[in-house]
């Protein structure tokens, strides 16, 4: 069970949340047309074993979407912040 | 074995009846069952899980291993619980467990003879060799599994109820002893909110096995005085604390069963940013021959029969040890009257209670060890042998044989959050490592700590450490004398050199000491293979008497200390938690929500059927007589193309999309353009994943300059609103666009058939419905019986159609309206059935076709892609292998002879043998009224190019082969002259 600061609602469980992925990959350009930034987008992943940024979505609270540093090894969170806010 | 007349802290004003294997058995208030058993003299309550040997009440606590029994009868039954913590309650009906025809005389004991076969990884060995995977093995393998295991749970539903309750507090203390008491005093008193969670009937822990009157019951009564003077102390007892998982959260279950107007239990999530855990120490068996013969109890767990039940569990008592804490149980014994030798490993026992001993007229037989227990049904003399092996083995009559081998803290809570403990060979066990940042923090017995000072200190500076800086403590409750500890003075032996006979290592699961020997032989090294090789510790208990014996054994084989082998993983749960409790309410129609539209109650009033479609119920056919819903479904699409007919499509997804960006954010997520879209009107739109499949279609009408209304399928309205507010508020943040569901707040109908604008009329004769006023694609306002109302003129069964949305509230007034004004039309309600034959036979797509694996492409749909303007996908579904052309694409099947086809059946080329993958697979299938043949729409390998091939459809599943014609999926009105009329 982890527990998340949400900016908005406070301290929530985590059924509250859905958990998204990676919040570090960016999206290309909206008119970039090379193949392989695409790919590298929507496939190409790191499983790092700590800290880690993802998205997770406050789909039965406020709706926010989050940008939460997570480890992935203790579940520890140490920051949430609106994604909407977040520095890309 | 004997009730006293006096002492003990059972209520003997209240005597209780209880039934015992059909027999009456009483009892007293605060009595277990297990006191209970004892003080009628059952020796034998059970048999054991391998062997069938006869078991007696072994200890007084969680930690039983032999007193399983099964409790209540009917859909009440519950297998497998300790009769040690089952309270005694007037009319509890127990029963003894694995054992036919009975305890006494049981069948399944031929296995203790057979033993030989039976030793370690026997079960395992049977899966190679001549027989395994054979008509033979099969057949033992039910016999295997029958004679082993323990109560045989219930099939019929549980007819308790449970309840979940979610909590906070600043301070958990678990454990309601001596130093968890000490503990949520010292939060309490500096105005902590505490809850203080005791798994027993009522608070003292181990202070309940003293003597009454003594020392320890007046500081007891004193602590507990002040306790309850603190409003913010909660005090739970019955309460079990099970599990600690991250971000300081607790599972706890609370056993209520026979208190009046409860449920039987309740599951509790504690958030609690600091806990103490004062859970305390389990005693651990000595291993000798015959160690698991009724009449051999844990000594801690004697003194508890004697001074909390008072039952003083044998005459002749051999008490077996090697530390301190058991000369309690001896003198208490002795006092009560019995007759007492102490027989201890060690040579060397503190002068005073030797002295104390002896005063109290107990034989000391120092540098001695039990080797066995003898007698037949229960135990009449023990083999005593010196250590040095100096001397002739004593037979020493007894009938009880008090065993301590040191104790065991229960670390468990600690080991789930913070991993392994550390060992503490002076104390021969393992205690948690001391971390100062850790939220949960030991005290108590469970730190094994030298003196009663220290447990009541330690545990008073716990809890005020936990409670924070602010209010003040006081002064620490002054000790009183908590008589001799194991934790110093201890002697290494556990198990003499030369046991006789079957020595047991794990009485619940008949893991004996030649077991651990025989895995060591064949090599197994690792603490965990151990474990499973010989199922020790794998029991309900979890090993929490076998684990350190057999750690221990399994080191001295491997010449380790045991702090190298390590111990094996602790998980939750600490004590074995009901499903139902996990459970609670959320079960049956309550596992999650039910959506029910707001035309649902005519739906019911008018006897449709029922489907489920995600949450929702949606009225699936509407049956006259005696229809099934094949002659319904044929009825019903008939006449929408004949007459007119009104459906329920108020699950539809619906998304209000507004703000100045709206078109270009609708130019992102569709990939056809909407720059053009003036308002008014309508469009259909695809939208595909960001790796190029399509995701989902639907319609979005242009409501004003800044605002659309988007339509999405039932199944994906939830996942695309979330993902067009994930782009929202992360990648396209530029974007001044805000989206909002609508699902339930509107509800929509789709009125088809050739008589749908008439009718139309009839309801809005203010408005223009006329072709030309309100083409295909284009929406007006208006009002039907009064109610404000959309009409989008669209259609998805090929028919003249309208989709008529007013906000839900308003849904049951408007339908029915329709309805009483169509009657002159021969208007209809139709379900999703016959919705899905309409479609079908125009060749939409629908969930079936877009499964996620499908291109624009592979639909046709290629045509909506815009060349002009990325999009989602855009890039990716130019992938090589996503364009390749022996695809699979979307055709119809045109199938032959009086059976149809099913979704999911292969298709295959004729004459070509029905192997493999095949070269595509049938989607979605329906007799088709409009052209009186059964049709399909499936994927085939480059199958446009293949309209008119003859293939065969090939149902593996039931076997059956049919032929079929590929077609255009189009199958009716490919024109569209019908909707656009």
């Amino acid at each position: 069970m982890i527990r998340i600061h949400c900016p908005i609602c406070g301290q929530r469980s985590e059924t509250e949340f859905s958990y998204y992925g990676d919040a570090t990959v960016k999206r290309p350009d909206e008119h970039e047309t090379d193949p392989a930034l695409w790919v590298d987008y929507v496939f190409t992943r790191d499983n790092p074993r700590g800290w880690h940024r993802e998205y997770w979505h406050h789909v039965q609270g406020c709706r926010q979407w989050l940008v939460l540093e997570r480890n992935t090894l203790t579940h520890e969170v140490s920051a949430c912040h609106l994604a909407s806010e977040a520095s890309s | 074995m004997k009730r006293l007349t006096t002492g003990g802290r059972i209520n003997r004003d209240t005597p209780v009846t209880m039934c015992f294997d059909g027999r009456d058995l009483p009892g007293f208030e605060g009595d277990t069952l297990a006191s209970a058993l004892l003080a009628a003299g059952h020796k034998t309550v059970g048999r054991s899980f391998k062997y069938h040997r006869r078991r007696g009440v072994y200890s007084a606590g969680v930690e039983e291993p032999n007193a399983m029994v099964t409790l209540h009868e009917g859909a009440f039954r519950e297998p497998n619980t300790r009769a040690t913590c089952v309270e005694a309650q007037d009319g509890l009906v127990a029963a003894s467990q694995n054992a036919w025809p009975n305890i006494h005389l049981d069948i399944g004991a031929v296995n203790n003879l057979l033993s030989p076969f039976f030793s370690a990884g026997f079960y395992y060995k049977t899966f190679i060799g001549p027989f395994s995977g054979t008509g033979f093995w099969m057949w033992c393998e039910r016999f295997i599994r029958r004679a082993s295991g323990m109560g045989r749970a219930v099939h019929l539903p549980d007819p308790d109820t449970y309840e979940k309750v979610t909590t906070t507090c600043d301070v958990l203390v678990i454990g309601g002893g001596a130093a968890g008491l000490s503990a949520a005093l010292a939060a309490g008193r500096k105005g902590a909110r505490v809850i203080l969670a005791e798994q027993d009937t009522v608070l003292g822990g181990a202070i309940l096995s003293d003597p009454v009157g003594g020392e320890s019951d007046f500081w007891l009564k004193q602590i507990e005085l002040e306790l309850h003077t603190l409003p913010n102390i909660r005090i739970l007892t019955r309460a079990s604390v099970f599990g600690a998982y991250d971000s300081d959260t607790y599972g706890m279950v609370e056993h209520l069963s026979g208190c009046e107007g409860q449920p039987r239990q309740r599951y509790w999530q504690i958030h609690a940013p600091r806990a103490v855990m004062a859970t305390g120490a389990i005693e651990r068996p000595m291993v000798f021959g015959n160690n698991d013969l009724p009449g051999v109890m844990l000594a801690g767990a004697v003194r508890s029969y004697l001074n909390r039940f008072a039952v003083l569990a044998g005459q002749t008592a051999l008490v077996a040890t090697n530390n301190d804490s058991a000369y309690a149980t001896a003198i208490d014994l002795a006092s009560a009257g019995a007759g007492v030798t102490v027989v201890d490993t060690r040579t060397e026992v503190p002068q005073a209670l030797r002295e104390q001993a002896e005063t109290a007229g107990i034989r000391v037989l120092r540098g001695h060890a039990v080797i066995a227990a003898r007698g037949r049904k229960c135990v009449t003399s023990a083999l005593v042998a010196p250590l040095d092996q100096n001397g002739q083995p004593l037979q020493l009559a007894c009938d009880l044989i008090a065993a301590s081998a040191g104790w065991s803290p229960n670390v468990h809570l600690w080991s789930q959050l913070y991993k392994t403990p550390e060992y503490r060979p002076e104390s021969a066990c393992f205690i948690p490592r001391a971390l100062f940042e850790a939220h949960l923090q030991p005290a108590g017995l469970v730190t094994a700590p030298m003196e009663m000072a220290q447990i009541i200190t330690d545990g008073f500076a716990r809890g005020s450490e936990a409670a924070g800086p602010d209010g003040d403590a006081g002064t620490v409750p002054e000790s009183f004398d908590g008589g001799p500890l194991w934790s110093g003075n201890f002697g290494p032996v556990w198990c003499a050199p030369g046991v006789k006979g079957k020595a047991f290592v794990d009485l619940q699961h008949d893991v004996k000491l030649s077991d651990i020997d025989q895995a060591h032989l064949e090599g197994y090294v690792s603490v965990e293979h151990l474990k499973r090789y010989t199922t020790t510790g794998m029991a309900t208990d979890q090993g929490k008497l076998a684990n350190v014996n057999a750690l221990a054994r399994m080191a001295d084989l491997q010449e380790r200390e045991i702090a190298e082998a390590g111990t094996t993983t602790f998980r939750p749960p600490f004590t074995p938690v009901t499903i139902g409790a996990l459970v609670g309410q959320d079960h049956g129609a309550h596992v999650r929500p039910t959506r029910r539209t707001p035309i649902h109650d005519w739906h019911v009033a008018q006897g449709a059927a029922l489907a489920e479609a995600g949450l929702w119920k949606r009225a699936w056919y509407y049956p006259q007589g005696d229809e099934d819903v094949g002659a319904a479904y044929r009825r019903e699409a008939a006449h929408v193309r004949a007459h007119i007919g009104l459906v329920d499509v108020s699950t539809l997804g619906k998304i209000a999309v507004q703000g100045p960006d709206a078109a270009t954010f609708l130019n992102r997520v569709y990939t056809n353009g909407w720059k053009s879209l003036r308002p008014g009107r309508i469009r259909y739109g695809v939208m595909l994943r960001e790796d190029g499949i399509v995701l989902d279609d639907g319609a979005t009408a242009r409501l004003g300059e800044h605002e659309y209304f988007m339509t999405t399928t039932t199944a994906n309205a939830a996942k695309i609103l979330a993902d067009f507010e994930r782009r929202l508020q992360s990648d396209w943040r530029d974007l001044k666009v805000h989206v909002t569901s609508l699902t339930d707040q509107f509800a929509a109908m789709a009125l088809a058939g050739p008589k749908s604008r008439a009718l139309l009329q009839t309801l809005c004769p203010d408005v223009d419905l006329s072709p030309e006023a309100l083409p295909n694609n284009s929406f007006v306002e208006a009002t039907i019986a009064e109610h404000p109302v959309r009409l989008h003129r669209m259609s998805f069964s090929g028919e003249l159609a309208y989709e008529i949305y007013t906000p839900s509230g308003h849904g049951q007034p408007v339908w029915q309206a329709i309805m009483t004004a169509g009657a002159p039309h021969r208007i209809i309600a139709y379900g999703t059935e016959s919705m899905g034959t309409l479609r079908i036979e125009k060749g939409h797509v629908a969930g079936p076709e877009l499964d996620g694996r499908t291109t624009m492409e592979d639909l046709g749909l290629a045509g909506l892609a815009s060349s002009k303007k990325p999009f989602v996908g855009s890039v990716l579904r130019h992938r090589p292998l996503l364009q390749s052309e022996d695809r699979a694409q979307l055709v119809g099947l045109l199938v032959e002879g009086d059976e149809g086809a099913r979704g999911g059946s292969l298709i295959f080329a004729k004459g070509a043998a029905p192997e493999g993958h095949g070269e595509g697979w049938v989607t979605s299938a329906t007799y088709s009224p409009a052209l009186g043949k059964y049709i399909a729409m499936a994927f085939v390998k480059n199958g446009q190019a293949r309209l008119g091939e003859e293939v065969q459809i090939v149902n593996l599943l039931e076997n059956q082969t049919s032929s079929a014609r590929l077609i255009s999926h189009h199958f009716f009105d490919p024109e569209g002259e019908r909707q656009n009329g």
